[in-house]
């Protein structure tokens, strides 16, 4: 898909001033919070399960090669075809064989992260095939032409007004005067127009939350049952997924799904969990006649043996971006690639490079809330830094910023000065606040006092203070 | 080197291991032949009865429907009073499942046809292997008896489950599966189904009825 990380802060400018985006980003901050916090709260094992499911995945990463050889040998024993894309491009040409080669002229689509990661749905589009968005949001999002702007919620950002707007827009055959008013009723119409298309679809294409070694399944988990249709009604079923979505046994699996619906909407369990392993038996009166995994690695397996192994644990709940304060005032969107939030801030710049996306690591205030509710424990905050430290190295960062840095770097070599520096700063920024408390404006803190004021000193630095305090003992 | 010798020899080159290594290929058969558990819920470590009783309340927390009859004879008749109590048509669709085939349905005013959906039946109607006490959630399992179209097509999906197959949690559920399978093998499509269908995508407020069914019905058998 088209990344614009590299206009990250641009961006993010446009989208505090969006109105329509900030009315819907509060249904965030209102929602998942409290949903996730409940659920969590409500099963007194949960953090031993979110210890278990961490070491599960550190497990299975370290046996990564293993676990890939033994769900392959199942998929294949089920009858199942198993392919394997190093790159975007490997994976998005592969699906498009198969589509071709079943003569697909329609494919439905169950939600799918690495589909947008590859920009499936354009390509297929370039080569005369129709890819049908099936999930609501993505439907949605699809009308618009616009991408997804959360993992889990892709239309998170669009209020109902705007879902009407679109859905007047595409829906033409519907009569005009019909009542569009309530989501209830834009519910009824996606699922009227799209139960058609799921009925017409040659090709069936999903993402996999889990691929199981210990038999050759893949897993999807929905609430709409958007993937189910998806995959159970056309006859070829195209399963495309990432490596780190290998995970052993059933068992291993099932301890996952505690944490990741709890993390994620605050239900205890999605509504549909389905293990699907190869095509239809003999006897099966349903189900697709041919089953496909394509399996993506696309920058992944130079991740593991690194700091950024950990990140492969993710499972793409969103609890990250539903506590981030950054992705709150601003939404998805501006993260500008497939992946927002602390998760997309670490993997982003992994995935599509510092240079382009060296800003979002920076869009945190570092207040921890991702890590502390990750249900893989993910340390995010901690990848972050990481990637701030790479960027200053690699002389990425602005050049008033390593200025500043630079100078700051020069006192803080020298204590004594230091001190005396500050000391001064103080005394003079205090003395010119009197009987005010603050600054409407300050020179060279422009950026700052344009949007509040910047509070005034008392007069004493933090090391004065602190030797008084020792002196006094 | 294919893509997929390739993508195995970074994996092992990043995680400096070997792909030969005896001890790393034994730690892995022991898992996936041992399919150890890791933290299991309390929740669901119930006594015979109280198990149900948390099957029941865990399911109508997420708007399904539970009814309980004394032994399978009685489901016909469960089945076309709930459809009369919600003014739904008398007419169902299910497979062969011999639970459900051999039942009195002549007894009762529904109309019973058979195999699976093309999308134009109001009523499914299907028996779960088990039902999942710590989340309310019922396991289905594809294949002629029980067609997973069912599942998801009809408006209307009403799902039998022996009160004797309510297990505590999942991993019991897929011990069952492994014993009637083999290890190591599952049916074509394994269902877990927890609720209606839904969706919040529309300002976060959550809709019953998305793309499956809008009704779920179960009826605890025995």
């Amino acid at each position: 898909m088209e990344t614009t990380t590299a206009t990250f802060k641009e961006n993010a400018r446009q989208a505090l001033h969006d109105s329509q985006l900030q009315k819907a980003l509060g249904y965030v901050r209102a929602g998942f919070i409290e949903k996730r916090a409940k659920a969590a709260e409500a099963l007194p094992e949960f953090d031993a399960i979110r210890d278990a499911a961490r070491d599960i995945k550190n497990h299975t990463l370290q046996h990564l090669d293993l676990y890939l050889e033994a769900y392959e040998e199942k998929v294949r024993a089920s009858g199942g075809e198993v392919h394997y894309a190093e790159t975007a491009e490997e994976a998005r040409d592969l699906i498009l064989s198969i589509c071709q080669k079943a003569g697909a002229r329609t494919v439905t689509k169950g939600k799918s992260m690495i589909a947008e990661e590859i920009g499936l749905n354009e390509h297929l589009e370039a080569n005369g095939i129709e890819p049908v968005e099936t999930d609501l949001g993505e439907y949605i999002i699809q009308l618009r032409h616009e991408p997804p702007s959360h993992i889990i919620a892709p239309a998170v950002h669009l209020t109902k007004e705007q879902v009407e707007e679109s859905f007047r827009q595409a829906h033409t055959a519907l009569p005009p005067e019909r009542d569009l008013s309530e989501p209830t009723s834009l519910l009824g119409e996606a699922r009227g127009v799209l139960r058609r298309r799921f009925l017409a679809a040659d090709v069936g294409i999903t993402g996999a939350n889990f691929l199981v070694a210990e038999t050759g399944t893949s897993v999807i988990v929905t609430n709409e049952g958007n993937g189910d249709l998806t995959q159970i009604l056309p006859r070829v079923h195209i399963v495309i997924a990432s490596i780190e979505k290998i995970t052993p046994t059933l068992n291993d699996v099932s301890e996952i799904l505690r944490v990741l619906a709890r993390s994620a909407t605050g239900q205890d369990m999605s509504v549909y969990t389905t293990f699907s392993t190869g095509p239809r038996r003999p006897g099966d009166p349903d189900g697709p006649a041919e089953y496909h995994v394509v399996i993506l690695d696309n920058g992944r397996s130079e991740m593991l043996g690194t700091g950024f192994q950990d990140a492969l644990r993710c499972i793409r709940c969103g609890a990250c971006m539903n506590h981030c304060p950054v992705y709150h005032a601003i939404g998805g969107h501006a993260y500008g690639w497939v992946y927002p939030g602390p998760i997309g801030a670490v993997l982003t710049p992994k995935l599509v490079g510092v240079d382009q996306a060296g800003d979002l690591p920076n869009a945190s205030t570092f207040c921890g809330r991702c890590e502390a509710v990750c249900p893989m424990r993910i340390p995010l905050p901690k990848m972050m830094r990481y990637w701030r430290d790479r960027e200053f190295e690699r002389h990425l960062s602005p050049a008033t910023v390593r200025y500043g840095i630079g100078l700051w770097a020069f006192f803080a070599r020298r204590p004594r000065l230091y001190r005396l520096a500050t000391r001064l700063a103080m005394r003079v920024l205090a003395n010119r606040a009197i009987g005010r408390g603050r600054f409407r404006s300050l020179p060279l803190a422009g950026g700052w006092t344009a949007y509040r004021d910047f509070p005034a000193p008392e007069g004493k630095t933090f090391m004065e203070m602190w030797a008084k305090r020792k002196n006094a003992q | 080197m294919s893509p997929r010798d390739t993508i195995l020899a970074k994996i092992r080159r990043s995680l400096h291991v070997d792909g030969s290594d005896v001890g790393r290929r034994a730690i892995v058969i022991a898992r996936l032949e041992g399919t150890p558990r890791s933290v299991v819920p309390a929740r669901g470590q119930l006594p015979a009865e109280e198990r149900i009783a948390l099957f029941s309340a865990m399911a109508e927390k997420v708007s399904a429907t539970v009814a309980r009859v004394a032994s399978s004879q009685d489901v016909p008749r469960a089945v076309a009073d709930y459809l009369r109590s919600r003014n739904l048509p008398a007419v169902l669709r299910m497979g062969d499942d011999p639970l459900l085939a051999g039942l009195p349905w002549e007894q009762t005013q529904v109309e019973v046809n058979r195999g699976p959906s093309d999308g134009s039946d109001a009523v499914g109607l299907s028996r779960a292997l088990a039902g999942v006490a710590e989340t309310g959630t019922l396991v289905l399992l594809s294949g002629p008896d029980n067609p997973t179209t069912l599942n998801f097509l009809p408006e209307t999906h009403i799902v039998a489950v022996q009160a004797e197959d309510i297990a505590g949690d999942y991993e019991t559920v897929w011990d069952t599966i492994r014993a009637r399978y083999g290890k190591g093998t599952l049916p074509r499509t394994v269902n877990m189904i927890t609720g209606p269908s839904r969706s919040a995508d529309i300002e976060q407020t959550i809709l019953l009825g998305a793309h499956g069914p809008r009704r779920l019905h179960i009826v605890v058998v025995g």
